[in-house]
């Protein structure tokens, strides 16, 4: 299955990319193990905001075939 | 919800002026409804954590934003009794004194209209998914965190001190 995922502010820049396409084995896969396959296993930083179609959630989120994932630092608009 | 509350949210590059934009939205309203406006602007400073800043660019995530604006001016419409809220917000390149982002409460009655102005601003800087990064004299840095509301947090302080239950 193909998940996107997308990088914003400082995570774009740790991360060396905005977006990027990962194709996974399997029908399902957590957060958490979708960040160590694209950062060759590192820690995500622990501020790190996590969103999947959108909406906030945590590493522990499950996601599936085409769905968007974004990591991002804490928001800082208004 | 109150599902007669009108809701605008705008995410926009361009630069807009406040007072124009909240009186072009008023005239598109039964204002003769209303007891009272509040409004908040916030703008760009030229200095931040002691440092000057020339420019900053507003880096957003298109899509989710708008989704998370709307759901906060939704929750403040079921909070509260008020006729319309209107936000503007800008992305890209911000100068000094530019308004880079607009809370309009149009209400009945100003308690309300305070209320659900606050509320909005500060859920929008605590969710809305939005970046600052800023032009200094020592190079380009992001914004890490936002400032807190000090009368929100003197507001907890004083409830916590007087062991005040909230109740709502």
């Amino acid at each position: 299955m193909n998940i996107k995922i997308r990088y914003f502010a400082s995570m774009r820049d740790r991360m060396g990319r905005a977006e990027e396409t990962v194709s996974v084995d399997g029908d399902a896969v957590t957060v958490a193990d979708l960040w160590k396959k694209v950062s060759s296993g590192q820690d995500l930083p622990g501020s790190t905001l996590i969103a999947v179609n959108m909406e906030y959630t945590d590493g522990a989120a499950t996601v599936k075939n085409g769905d968007e994932v974004a990591f991002f630092p804490p928001v800082t608009g208004g | 919800m109150n599902a007669k509350t009108g809701i605008t949210v705008l995410v926009q590059e361009e630069s807009f002026d406040p007072c124009q934009l909240t009186a072009a939205h008023q005239a598109t309203l039964d204002a003769s409804k209303c007891g009272g406006i509040v409004t908040f602007v916030g703008t760009m400073r030229d200095y931040n954590d002691g440092h000057s800043v020339s420019s900053m660019y507003l880096d957003h995530y298109p899509g989710m934003t708008e989704r998370h604006i709307e759901k906060v001016c939704q929750e403040a419409a079921e909070k509260w009794e008020v006729i319309d809220i209107l936000v503007a917000h800008r992305y890209g390149e911000i100068k000094p004194s530019d308004a880079i982002v607009l809370v309009a409460v149009w209400s009945a009655h100003r308690a309300n209209a305070f209320d659900a102005c606050r509320f909005v601003i500060n859920y929008l800087k605590e969710r809305a998914p939005f970046w600052k990064r800023e032009s200094t004299p020592a190079g380009e840095r992001w914004v890490e965190h936002n400032t807190k509301d000090p009368a929100a947090e003197a507001s907890a302080a004083a409830v916590s001190a007087a062991g005040i239950r909230r109740t709502g």
